[in-house]
């Protein structure tokens, strides 16, 4: 019984870090109906500036944090105006093939800049301290992924609900045209919605970093799959969705490496992505809308 | 009688063409003029312009965006490898044994796969690609991650050459015929096409069965030339590389899928001590190419009769 | 002879009755006509006979034999065509071949035949070649057969949309708006056309339109559809006068 809590609070960090990533995926799906493939590079991306800034600026591991988060942001929304904002009028297809285009240039682009191989977050940046609790191991790792999770979803939730700019994303998801002719700037609000989606995969980046120790050009691509996996789990374009996905992940993946085999841990994703898409795409909680005819 | 004559010259010079570029590549082989190098860019060639010509049947003329090509090669090869290798059969049994493989498995993909619409379809073939490759890392028999070391060389020019002729062969006349009309129609609009009187589920289902069966075909040549297969080989990388292949070619297009084929070889070729940069160039010929120029090189046209006419002088 | 019969159809979506106790029948040769305000349902009743909808309970029998439920390309196999409010063309092929397609339910030759180009695959290709360029030439279109049906005037494509239904050969056709966006010189046109191949081809066509002088113009029978729901039935002239139907497309009188 123990065994069993302490795997669920293991896959409690690894489901908030899937869970800041899905929250990406979820609100751009949401927005402009695109799956975002070069999010998880975003998240790498976050990572590095993470990394840099801690040991060429020598900052502290939040610091360092909202670095990566303002860096992405602007990256998010570079991305979306050079490379999706031409294509909003296309197919999703060609967006697809698009956003696949863009992640393969971030990956590559960073191993062509720094090198592919991993580099390693400097102990000092995060000393680990172990807590023992009710017979359970946790690290202040844990604590520090699991807390500023919680506070970043927080901090989301309150923007979506109770701003002004929250009330324009929900409008711009619903309706492109008419949230026009209320006066709100389509560009603008799905620019900010880039921007928040691509912070929160910086924060995820910085606490892989913290979390895993390493990082390398290529650790977004499974992460991020398994996100978005995540995210669809939860229904695609519904931000508690995302959440809920995440976490959901996050447990089922620690389950598994821990029950059963790791070599099939990566698998379990895609499983778990066919299942899905084949027994209600709309995802737990998600509803029903067919096509017009 | 004048157009019938006139289609059997034409036929006849098309056949002589063919003929001469097979032999004369094939003297240039044996008589040892194309060195290493270039014997394995020929056969690399090739192969890609199998699996191009086969993924633009999927993404190009039935307008389903496969994302897990490579998986189907995968299948191929390793059936191939199975038979060659541990069952001692002789290739032939090996090839049969690839399209087979492979065409199950795109039906067994494809039944569930293809009830999805558009991104969704896209996501879920690119897990079902990663699926085979995990599953085929956890197979003891073919050594899991290793692979598959020492397979015998039994890739040669004129399989090769019959091979790529074959696929061409088979998609172009598929095309052209109602058959081709109705899996055009699926791509154009799917409710239409329905109301129309065609199943677009049984001819998704038969578009992708023929593109995973030479994808298998050509894995299965694949690993019978370049000695080592692993799961690896065949990750969703691959299957990007052939994808920017018909992106570039141009969706719906077999003389685009052949062109670019053999452009990006050149290109691989060529940045082959460069491989980020080749990658970066493949991702901006993606990115470039869906934002300036969906259509690809040759959008759907084709390189036909009518245009070689004009180009060689014939009448308009 | 009843050709179709309707009873009791019923569709909702997500909570939202968009067909209730819908009743319908329908004589061979007929020319009837579903009218009634925007979103009051009609596009939902004829995807529901086309197969693009599964009703939720109800009947739907065509020649004696049901088809509610079934895929939309065996009831187009059973004689049912039909054109679209928002024309669906295949937009990137030529007209020639958007007319072709219409063959395909009744191929004259295999897949081998196509692989192998064997004589039947010519013979068959020729036939099929004629019979869509006839099709063409009935509705004026022959002279455009290798444009892109993306490239026709809107009146054209139009035309051309009834024209790739009728190469299907139905005993039913079935036309969502046929004159949206036209003129009334345009309109007139139609009327003469849909008129002239409801006798030349033994059809038998129900409509669904706004524009009155149409409707008035060709139909023999008229449903009136609001809200899902039936809200009267019967010929033009009755239609025409019918308190309920004013109300429904304008509004109750102000006392």
């Amino acid at each position: 019984m123990l065994e069993f809590v302490q795997q669920l609070v293991n896959g409690l960090s690894l489901g908030a870090i899937y869970a800041l990533i899905a929250l990406g995926y979820t609100m751009v799906y949401g927005i402009i109906m695109l799956i975002n493939f070069a999010h998880g590079d975003i998240m790498m991306v976050g990572a590095f500036v993470g990394f840099y800034s801690i040991t060429l600026f020598g900052t502290n591991i939040v610091v360092a944090m909202i670095f990566a988060m303002l860096a992405c942001a602007v990256l998010g929304v570079v991305i979306e105006k050079v490379a999706y904002r031409p294509l909003r009028k296309s197919t999703r297809i060609a967006a697809l093939i698009t956003a696949i285009g863009m992640s393969l240039f971030l990956e590559y682009m960073t191993i062509f800049l720094l090198g592919p191989q991993q580099k390693v977050f400097p102990h000092t940046a995060f000393p680990l301290k172990e807590y023992h609790a009710m017979g359970l191991l946790i690290t202040n790792k844990d604590i520090f992924i699991i807390v500023s999770a919680i506070v970043l979803m927080i901090i989301l939730q309150y923007i979506i609900k109770m701003t002004r700019t929250g009330k324009a994303m929900r409008a711009v998801s619903v309706d492109q045209e008419a949230a026009v002719l209320m006066g709100i700037s389509v560009d603008k609000t799905i620019s900010i919605t880039f921007a928040i989606g691509s912070a929160l995969a910086a924060a995820a980046g910085v606490m892989v970093g913290v979390y895993y120790n390493t990082i390398n050009p290529l650790m977004g691509i499974i992460p991020g799959l398994k996100a978005f996996v995540a995210a669809v789990l939860g229904g695609i374009g519904i931000i508690p969705g995302a959440m809920v996905g995440g976490f959901v992940m996050g447990i089922l993946e620690t389950f598994v490496s821990g029950y059963g085999s790791s070599l099939y841990r990566d698998a379990v994703a895609f499983g778990v992505l066919i299942l899905i898409l084949l027994i209600k795409p709309t995802g737990l909680l998600g509803k029903n809308t067919g096509e017009k005819v | 009688m004048q157009k019938l004559k006139n289609n059997w010259l034409k036929f006849c010079g098309e056949v002589l063409i063919l003929v001469a570029l097979f032999t004369v590549v094939q003297y240039a082989i044996t008589a040892g003029l194309l060195n290493q190098y270039y014997q394995i860019n020929l056969t690399s060639m090739v192969i890609n312009i199998i699996l191009a010509v086969s993924l633009n049947l999927i993404n190009g003329f039935t307008g389903q965006l496969s994302l897990g090509h490579a998986g189907f090669m995968a299948v191929g090869a390793y059936s191939a490898v199975i038979m060659t290798e541990m069952l001692m059969q002789p290739f032939a049994i090996g090839l049969l044994a690839a399209c087979l493989a492979a065409a199950i498995a795109g039906f067994i993909i494809g039944v569930p796969t293809l009830r999805l619409k558009g991104d969704y379809l896209a996501i879920a073939t690119l897990a079902f690609g990663e699926i085979i490759r995990v599953v085929l890392q956890n197979i003891d028999y073919v050594n899991g991650p290793a692979g598959v070391v020492g397979i015998s060389k039994l890739t040669t020019w004129p399989l090769l050459f019959g091979a790529m002729i074959l696929t061409i062969l088979v998609v172009v006349n598929l095309i052209n015929s109602s058959y081709g009309r109705a899996i055009v129609s699926v791509r154009e609009d799917e409710v239409a096409a329905e109301l129309m009187g065609i199943n677009t589920t049984r001819y998704k289902v038969i578009a992708f069965v023929i593109g995973a069966m030479f994808a298998g075909l050509a894995g299965a040549l694949y690993a019978h030339f370049f000695y080592i297969i692993k799961p690896e080989t065949f990750n969703f990388l691959k299957s990007f590389d052939i994808l920017v292949m018909v992106v570039l070619g141009g969706l719906g297009s077999t003389t685009g899928a052949i062109i670019a084929a053999m452009f990006i070889t050149v290109l691989t070729a060529a940045l082959q001590s460069f491989p980020a940069i080749r990658m970066i160039l493949y991702a901006l010929i993606l990115i470039i190419v869906m934002i300036y120029r969906p259509q690809g090189l040759m959008g759907t046209k084709e390189l036909s009769r009518e245009t070689f006419g004009r180009i060689w002088g014939g009448r308009k | 002879m009843s050709l179709m019969e309707i009873k009791h159809l019923n569709k909702s979506f997500g909570g939202l009755s968009a067909v209730l106790d819908f009743d319908f029948h329908l004589d061979r040769k007929e020319l009837v006509g579903l009218i009634g305000p925007n979103g009051a349902g009609k596009t939902t009743v004829f995807n529901l006979i086309t197969g693009v909808y599964k009703p939720d309970s109800g009947s739907i029998m065509f020649n004696d034999k049901s088809i509610a439920g079934l895929a939309p390309y065996t009831i187009c196999a059973r004689g049912i065509a039909r054109t679209f409010q928002n024309i669906r063309l295949f937009n990137n092929l030529s007209v020639l071949d958007n007319v072709k397609i219409a063959a395909h339910k009744d191929v004259p030759y295999g897949f081998l035949s196509t692989i192998l180009r064997t004589p039947g695959f010519f013979k068959g290709e020729a036939q099929i070649e004629q019979d869509a360029l006839r099709f063409l030439e009935i509705f004026k279109l022959d002279n455009k057969k290798n444009e892109l049906a993306k490239n026709l005037p809107y009146g054209e494509q139009r035309r051309l949309e009834i024209a790739r239904a009728m190469a299907t050969k139905p005993t039913l056709l079935i036309l969502d708006e046929p004159a949206a966006g036209m003129n009334p010189q345009e309109t007139k046109e139609l009327m003469e056309l849909i008129k002239s191949i409801r006798e030349d081809f033994d059809l038998t066509i129900l409509l669904i339109e706004h524009d009155m002088s149409l409707v008035m113009g060709v139909c023999e029978r008229i449903y009136v559809l609001d809200y899902g729901q039936i809200i009267a039935e019967g010929l033009p002239e009755e239609i025409r006068n019918n308190k309920e139907v004013i109300e429904a497309y304008l509004g109750e009188e102000v006392e």
